[in-house]
């Protein structure tokens, strides 16, 4: 198919959610602003005060009653959208379950932000990560760019397997910089997203239905089944939506991405902004003769895990950034999976887990060069001494 | 161009810096012209100094990380050259762009520096003029359009005109203070 007009504009990662929202023209949009989700619905309102979408904007009080807000909106079968940021999220933790055990299409910008305390208002995982087991399909950008393209994925993700969308790009880094994004004219924004479609709303008097009903021991555990089921066939429907993406625009969408990965002896694996300076650091350790390379998770949950096992079977050593602590003691929330999908590889690669970039920690070339120079000696000898490191940290 | 060209804006809360920066990247920005601008967010405080940075380049951007090699260091606080982290990291034969009421000699005298390019405005006295207002960043702008040559003045007013338009529809007198102190700067900005 051929590709459609496009236009190039400078918009920072907020703008391109906003913008992407705007084309989207959900029906209803419920939040409160925190830095640095703020600048993203105060463009959206600004859209909505210009009368250039229908959304009815619901400004609430609190996080709590903007996710409420949004379950009863979705549950009225009305196409639902709000963003938030660390304690926000947190904020919101009971309603998140609501929303994805109600099988609920709500999608939610989530511009990363590190948890209180001590008070932090910049980019980490900290609040997804905690937000993993909540049933929300859980989608990361690397760029202004992807942040937009995400947002009009999430639509079709959320709508078509019935369960909520988060969409996670990093705080400032992203979220206040600006970067040139190419973005689609709004009329094939609204063929792709199309209209929702729901078998049951709860304001159809003609077929009224209980939404929310008390739920015990003779029937939780076959909806929670039929919940985890729908998560866990949800990466073909979410594969498919990326390759009709790509028909439009020509930019590819999977599971995971791979940079220079398919030769490399050394990967690490990494998600969120960071992606981006990896594979800067990788060109220059591959001229520098190091066989370097990079996955990076776009979809977090579902993890794909039968995608990371293949991408780094063989390899000689791994590396997992974690950009948020999960106070395991053992290491953060992205290694652990990772090395878990590992295990039934009888050849599996060495694995270490990095912590970097909390609250907001800058991450140059030279760290992630440095993450790789420390895998040199792990691939030569096939022995992990201490595999929970930490990266750029004062100790 | 060469591949990929750094700014890095020095200048204290309020000064207009980091509008400036996002302007700047939003008017080279292109078919062919790769931008990124971002703003070093601290505790927001009127009069601390902050940072933001610029990066233009022919190659799509993928870096995250904030700039510690600048080919170019500007300056809206001449205060802000008696801290020498200012200049950390500026390449050999890069750009200091300053604005104050001294010459680029005197600069460089005061503050001891060794090579670079060192030019100087005063560009709070020109927006003073144009503006009734010390924003400075506005004439800084117009500045380092010249010093870089990174596009043509003709091509950079047509961009800010249609961006202040889109503003101040409704105050053109607005429009055309700031297109005048653009073009005011470029001309009387002073190298060594």
């Amino acid at each position: 198919m051929s590709q459609v007009a496009k236009e190039l504009m400078a918009l920072t990662g907020n703008e391109a959610a906003a913008y992407a929202m705007r084309q989207i023209n959900p029906d209803v949009v419920a939040a409160y602003p925190i830095t640095p989700q703020t600048e993203l619905m105060q463009t959206f309102a600004q859209y909505v005060a210009d009368g250039l979408v229908d959304t009815e904007l619901v400004t609430v009080e609190s996080e709590h009653s903007a996710m409420s807000a949004c379950v009863g909106a979705a549950a009225a079968g009305a196409r639902t959208m709000t963003a938030t940021s660390s304690q926000g999220l947190a904020l919101m933790w009971e309603v998140l379950y609501i929303a994805s055990g109600l099988r609920l299409p709500i999608v939610m910008c989530v511009i990363n932000r590190a948890l209180s305390a001590p008070i932090n208002i910049h980019g980490d995982h900290s609040d997804a990560m905690g937000a993993r087991d909540s049933g929300w399909i859980q989608l990361f950008c690397e760029n202004a760019q992807e942040v937009y393209d995400n947002v009009l994925q999430a639509v079709r993700i959320a709508e078509e397997v019935f369960l909520p969308v988060m969409v996670n790009y990093d705080g400032f880094i992203i979220s206040h910089g600006v970067e040139v994004v190419e973005t689609l004219p709004k009329e094939v924004v609204q063929a792709f997203v199309g209209e929702r479609k729901t078998p049951y709303k709860l304001l159809d008097v003609e077929h009224p239905i209980t939404v929310g009903a008390l739920d015990l021991q003779d029937y939780y555990m076959e909806h929670k089944r039929a919940q985890s089921e729908a998560m866990r066939t949800a990466m073909p429907t979410i594969l498919k939506i990326g390759e009709d993406f790509e028909k439009l625009t020509g930019r590819r969408y999977e599971a995971i991405e791979t940079y220079r990965l398919d030769d490399a002896e050394l990967a690490i694996v990494a998600l969120g902004s960071t992606c981006g300076t990896a594979k800067d650091a990788i060109d220059e350790l591959r001229d520098e003769g190091l066989k370097a390379g990079l996955l990076k998770i776009r979809v977090f949950r579902p993890f794909p895990w039968k995608y990371i096992q293949t991408a780094l079977r063989g390899k000689k050593a791994v590396a997992v950034m974690d950009r948020a602590e999960g106070m395991s003691a053992v290491g953060g929330p992205v290694f652990h999976e990772v090395r878990s999908c590992l295990y039934d590889l009888g050849d599996r690669p060495p694995i270490v887990n990095y912590i970097y970039g909390l609250g907001g920690r800058d991450v140059s070339i030279e760290d992630i060069k440095k993450v790789f120079n420390e895998l040199v000696p792990i691939a030569e000898t096939g022995k992990v001494e201490d595999f929970y490191r930490y990266l750029g940290v004062r100790e | 161009m060469q591949d990929m060209l750094e700014i890095r804006w020095h200048a204290r809360g309020g000064q207009g810096a980091k509008t400036a920066a996002l302007l700047l990247a939003e008017s080279l920005m292109g078919e062919g012209t790769y931008v990124q601008a971002f703003p070093e967010y601290g505790p927001e405080r009127m009069g601390a100094p902050m940072r933001s940075y610029d990066r233009i380049s022919s190659k799509p951007i993928r870096l995250h990380t904030s700039i510690k090699n600048p080919d170019v260091v500007i300056i809206l606080d001449p205060s802000l050259l008696a801290d020498p982290s200012t200049l950390d990291g500026l390449k050999e034969d890069g750009i200091i762009l300053v604005n104050t009421v001294e010459d680029p000699k005197t600069v460089r005298e005061k503050y001891n520096i060794k090579g670079r390019k060192i030019y100087t405005l005063n560009a709070s006295q020109l927006a003073q003029e144009e503006l009734k207002r010390d924003l400075a960043s506005v004439p800084m702008l117009g500045a380092l359009i010249k010093v870089t040559g990174l596009t043509n003045l003709e091509d950079f007013l047509a961009h800010i005109r249609k961006e202040l338009e889109r503003k101040f529809a409704h105050r053109p007198e607005v429009i055309e203070a700031n297109l005048k102190l653009y073009q005011r700067a470029y001309q009387e900005v002073k190298s060594e």
